[in-house]
């Protein structure tokens, strides 16, 4: 099943950690072998934010390997040697978990490919998210759960979106959990409900051209693929639509950038969604209940319709 | 095309193309005795007084909590509940077998009103998927939006919806009627049996694929014709039933049928030769 869940806030800020946290928590019966957020806070804008892991949670029903925790330490230590070497500074360090680790980077680059892909060179390393406003947060468990472990309830900012994930392609780790950054580019994200078909296929292809793939879950195609198109100078939008055709199977999912939030919806329509809209806030999820999480009071929803995409600006 | 005053239901109902079957089966002839009419009981319905009126506020009842107490108020005689807070909540209203006058001040999540026989139902809010699954009989109302599977498996009864629907609206339905006052998704009438769909605005792709019987009335346009879905032509008779109702449901009161298109099974893909419950219930 699985269950997302996404709120852009338009002309203003808002909690939207706890508000996220809130819309996921009411879809936890949809799944909750993992959980993620995608959480586009406030910031200054001058430095990137750096999300990574440096091994997976081995917790209960994990599907993990154990590892001995020495070596996180040995994969942070060669990643900071690294970043010293790109001549990139890190100015702030988090390590809310053995694992999982949060640097606020000064470093002058446009291009993150070659960036992250010295950074994901390293055994046992993956970055979860790179951008100047986004947070990819995703751990095993619920939504509450999560937001607990990594204190999220008080993050302020336009824009967010989850996932409730129940494993079903893949395994129970970390890295199969939504959303996905939309690797190289700075401040994408997606989240995913349904099924893709030909994702082998569309993997080798994007594979030849030099994307590059974490998991085996087929949902991270929509976001490789999503960033394959914009490299080639393809808006958000236009690479959405075209995903409708090139992407097969059933599915619903939502992509995130720095100022913006779409959806699309496959041609069967086969996955739920409903949608609120107003002048200041978009709020969306697989059911109504996850709204209503933010929105308890009577309010007109409707279910977009098959082969729709929109995206919405902050 | 005759005057449906002055035709036998037979013949009214065969060239309306509802059905065209002979109900020779064993089911019928061996069951379904008009004579044990008395033994015909609903386990779980009551004799309820329409003018007992009572409100109901399930903001903080999980819907097991909320559909037990419904039918706690019905043992007590209640005919009319009103429902206050539904706030989206997946499965208000399952099964209810009364007759029943059930108002909703707000809106359903999923699977709302399913598997029903009876109820007349006002939800002045929206639904999620799979409004009134397996509805018999009774009228449901929806005063907004509706989600995906609006109607889906209905045998009887009229489901109405004022606003849009999602896909497969109808799916697989063996009876009854359901009218859309918007537009409505992919896969309308997708395997639908019997019974009839109305559709006032637009519809999406492959309308009727793969019906076996049963009429589409679309008043928009169409994405796209299913498999076997084809045109047919819009009689009289059609029209007559169309203003009644769409008069009976309140909605698209100036509405002019007589330019709805009207679809149909291309192929007969059925071999029924059994009465539906509904029908049984009629007959007895």
């Amino acid at each position: 099943m699985c269950g997302i869940a996404g709120l852009i806030h338009r002309g203003k800020s808002s909690n939207v950690g706890s508000e996220l946290q809130g819309m996921l928590q009411a879809l936890k019966h949809r799944g909750e072998d993992s959980t993620g957020y995608a959480l586009y806070g406030d910031t200054d804008g001058k430095n990137f934010i750096m999300r990574f892991k440096v091994g997976e949670n081995v917790g209960e029903g994990s599907s993990s390997v154990m590892e001995d925790v020495s070596v996180y330490d040995e994969r942070k230590k060669i990643v900071d040697e690294t970043l010293a070497e790109m001549g990139a500074k890190v100015v702030k360090e988090e390590r809310t978990l053995p694992y999982s680790l949060r640097y606020e980077i000064d470093y002058d680059t446009k291009d993150l490919l070659d960036f992250s892909q010295r950074i994901e060179s390293i055994p046992g390393v993956e970055i979860l998210s790179m951008g100047k406003s986004l947070e990819v947060i995703k751990d095993l468990g619920n939504a509450k759960m999560v937001c607990d472990r990594y204190s999220l309830d008080k993050v302020v900012g336009t824009h967010a979106i989850g996932h409730a994930r129940m494993a079903t392609e893949s395994g129970v780790d970390i890295k199969s959990a939504h959303p996905f950054w939309g690797y190289p580019f700075s401040d994408v994200s997606v989240v995913h409900n349904g099924q893709l078909t030909n994702y082998w296929n569309n993997r080798r292809v994007l594979e030849n051209k030099g994307m590059r793939f974490m998991s085996e879950c087929d949902s991270e195609l929509i976001a490789v693929y999503i960033a394959e198109k914009m490299r080639h100078g393809a808006t958000l939008e236009e690479g959405m639509k075209e995903s409708l055709t090139g992407l097969d199977g059933v599915f619903t999912y939502f992509v995130a950038t720095k100022d913006s939030l779409g959806m699309a919806k496959d041609t069967m329509a086969a996955k739920p969604l409903v949608l609120y809209e107003s002048d200041d806030l978009v709020a969306m999820g697989s059911e109504e209940i996850a709204i209503r999480s933010v929105l308890p009071q009577e309010i007109d929803t409707y279910d977009p319709f098959d082969g729709e995409v929109k995206v919405w600006q902050i | 095309m005759a005057n449906l005053k002055t035709v036998s239901k037979k013949s009214k109902a065969q060239s309306m193309g509802m059905h065209t079957e002979v109900l020779t089966g064993r089911t019928q002839q061996k069951f379904f005795n008009p004579d044990e009419a008395e033994n015909f009981y609903y386990f779980g319905t009551y004799d309820v007084d329409f003018n007992k009126r009572t409100e109901l506020d399930v903001k903080d009842m999980t819907a097991p909590e909320a559909n037990k107490e419904i039918d706690n108020l019905m043992s007590q005689g209640y005919g009319t509940i009103v429902i206050k807070n539904p706030q989206g909540k997946h499965s208000l209203g399952v099964g209810i077998l009364n007759k029943l006058n059930l108002i909703f001040e707000g809106s359903l999540g999923y699977f709302g009103m399913g598997s029903c026989d009876g109820p007349i139902v006002r939800i002045n809010g929206r639904v999620g998927w799979s409004c009134a699954e397996n509805l018999m009989a009774g009228k449901v109302v929806i005063e907004k939006n509706a989600g995906s599977c609006f109607g889906a498996a209905i045998r009887g009864g009229d489901l109405i919806c004022k606003g849009s629907v999602g896909a497969r609206t109808g799916i697989d339905m063996k009876g009854g009627t359901i009218i859309i006052g918007g537009d409505a998704g992919a896969f309308t009438g997708f395997m639908m049996q019997r019974g009839r769909i109305i559709i006032l605005g637009d519809v999406g792709i492959n309308l009727g694929d793969s019906m076996y019987d049963g009429t589409i009335f679309v008043g928009g346009e169409i994405g796209s014709y299913g498999s076997d879905a084809v045109d047919s032509e819009l009689t009289s008779n059609d029209q007559d039933w169309l203003k009644r109702k769409l008069k009976v449901a309140e909605i698209g009161e100036n509405f002019d049928v007589s330019k709805m298109k009207k679809i149909v099974a291309g192929k007969k893909l059925w071999n029924y030769d059994n009465l539906e419950p509904t029908e049984k219930k009629g007959a007895i």
